[in-house]
């Protein structure tokens, strides 16, 4: 449904993007996930043809986005970052006129309006002036107007940007209940989203992608080595020194707790029994013993740094 | 073209919504009223005197005293007025975003351009159609030249579309508005007294500043006097501003 080749976009001389490519196919869900700044939304900037890249291409149903520009918007449904909208406008009257700028026929707009309304529960708003409304309102009539006339191709950029907790289940909601038959691009800084909602992330950082899988398969693929915490009471430096000590131990790390430490040890080894056995055979107080799941964040963190340390290294 | 119609609606739609076009309607009227009302007393007190004198009475005539100077202020207020209605057009969209969702729809940058354009001219028209009842007037106690006055209307009308394709070419360049207003006013204000410096520079030059000149096409107009070469400037004049437009907005497409 959308494929992106080699693409880079240069600002002057800051690269936003540097030789991006990825796929998206038709009813998949993907997440850009990335710092701000990364890149993505001059990638989504550039699929829903608002600006051209400098290099490379992007397709959209088989076709480009600079050569067959109009067809494409045609087919895309945009909620840009910030929702840009009409403040002077009543909520009905704008979605009046994006249903004629999307060539929604006369004969239909009034229904299609009606229908996007109550799918993004903005009806009770319908004739007040959008400057008036509040965030959460005007983002949910910032999805409707993408939602207008159907669109396969769904691109939101930030939808929870802004939004208070319960606004956010209630988009996110919308957003996986939209997903089911539409193909959907959503960008994201906040990883609990991305992991929620998209069945594939695509990581961004510096302008390139470093990472693209499932959540789970992200998750496994970078928990190259265990991580055990453990909470035991004796003299710092011995109890350091003994666990180094052990086998398969690769590092044992003083965390911010008094007594508390994260000790990495080699894949497929769970040191867990040994560890208590050596803490307990010293004779000191063992608190607190378990493994250490990886969270995206973590892993997240892990690609992007890795990322820059590759980086100072050339 | 697509999309022209759809963006001419929302323009109207948001001109009148706004409080800007109230205040140049009602400051606009106020000095065409005034204007018109000071060159009709003044005309009506020489003709009391002309009386008297018939050799005066020979030089008097209503396109001279009262219709020339009427469409002339028309035009000066039109040229600080016109700045204010046009400055929001784009530089309005690209400062709170939503040159995004425009250009994202599937509206081409003509069509953008054209509604847009149409639309400004569109509320112009409608203020100079609010000066008519300034004509009815002199229909009742005197009698005016009625191709005379039509000859005019067209004027204004050529000049409000140059006016607001200089506007939206200005308002294209930036995502300010006072900054969009003043540039077009400069613009517009040189452009219409370029043609005073004829006699600074030589004869060469000078013919052509006066050709360049938005008032010696005017004052053909305001005389009454409908020639097809100054039809044709303010079209060429239009067209340009709008072509220049056009190209300000394809450059996001190639600048960095």
């Amino acid at each position: 449904m959308i494929e992106v080749d080699n693409l880079t976009k240069l600002y002057g001389s800051l690269v936003a993007l540097r030789q991006v490519s990825f796929r998206v196919d038709q009813g998949e869900i993907v997440g850009f996930l990335g710092p701000n700044g990364a890149g993505k939304t001059t990638a989504l900037r550039i699929l829903t043809c608002f600006m051209p890249p400098t290099s490379g291409t992007a397709r959209v149903a088989g076709l480009d986005c600079q050569q067959h520009s109009l067809e494409v918007r045609g087919k895309i449904g945009y909620l840009p970052e910030n929702v840009p909208l009409y403040p002077d406008m009543t909520t009905r009257r704008f979605l009046e006129f994006a249903a004629a700028a999307k060539g929604v026929l006369r004969s239909r707009s009034r229904k299609e309006i009606e229908r996007v309304m109550e799918v993004c529960t903005i009806t009770s708003v319908a004739e007040r002036l959008i400057g008036h409304l509040s965030k959460g309102y005007r983002q949910r009539i910032g999805i409707a107007q993408a939602l207008l006339n159907d669109p396969a191709i769904l691109i939101l950029d930030e939808p929870t940007i802004g939004l208070d907790p319960s606004q956010i289940v209630e988009i996110r909601s919308l957003i996986k209940k939209l997903g089911a038959e539409r193909t959907i691009i959503l960008s994201s800084h906040i990883l609990p989203e991305v992991s929620q909602i998209c069945q594939r992330i695509l990581i961004i950082n510096n302008g390139q992608i470093v990472a693209t899988d499932t959540p789970a398969n992200l998750t496994a693929q970078l928990q190259r080595n265990l991580h055990v915490y453990l909470e035991v009471e004796g003299p710092r430096t011995e109890v350091m020194q003994k666990m180094e000590a052990m086998a398969g131990v690769l590092e044992v790390k003083p965390t911010n707790g008094e007594s508390s430490y994260l000790i990495e040890t080699s894949r497929g080894q769970d040191l867990r029994p040994e560890l208590a056995r050596t803490v307990v055979e010293s004779g000191w107080q063992l608190r607190e013993l378990k493994l250490q799941d990886l969270s995206l964040e973590d892993i997240f963190m892990q690609l992007v740094t890795d990322e820059e340390a590759g980086e100072e290294q050339e | 073209m697509k999309g022209t119609y759809v963006v001419y609606r929302k323009e109207l739609y948001r001109l009148f919504a706004s409080p800007i076009f109230y205040v140049v309607a009602f400051i606009f009227l106020a000095l065409v009223g005034y204007f018109f009302y000071s060159s009709v007393a003044y005309y009506s007190l020489l003709s009391f005197q002309a009386g008297r004198t018939p050799f005066l009475s020979e030089q008097l005539n209503l396109t001279d005293m009262v219709l020339e100077p009427f469409f002339g202020s028309i035009s000066v207020v039109l040229l600080l007025m016109v700045p204010l209605i046009t400055m929001r057009l784009f530089a309005e969209e690209k400062k709170t975003g939503t040159v995004e969702l425009l250009f994202t729809y599937p509206i081409s940058d003509r069509g953008a351009v054209l509604g847009k354009f149409t639309a400004g001219v569109s509320v112009l028209a409608l203020l100079l159609a609010a000066t008519l009842p300034a004509m009815f007037l002199l229909e009742a106690f005197a009698n005016p030249p009625w191709p005379t006055i039509m000859g005019g209307y067209l004027g204004l009308l050529l000049t409000c579309s140059a006016f607001v394709s200089l506007g939206l070419f200005a308002s294209s360049l930036t995502q300010n508005q006072i900054i969009a207003a003043a540039l077009a006013f400069g613009a517009l204000l040189l452009l219409w007294i370029i043609g005073w410096a004829e006699t600074l520079v030589g004869p060469t030059l000078g013919s052509f500043l006066k050709y360049l000149s938005l008032l010696t096409h005017f004052d053909n107009f305001a005389r009454g006097i409908l020639d097809s070469r100054d039809v044709f400037f303010y079209l060429l004049f239009t067209l340009f501003f709008l072509f220049t437009t056009l190209r300000i907005l394809e450059s996001r497409h190639w600048r960095g």
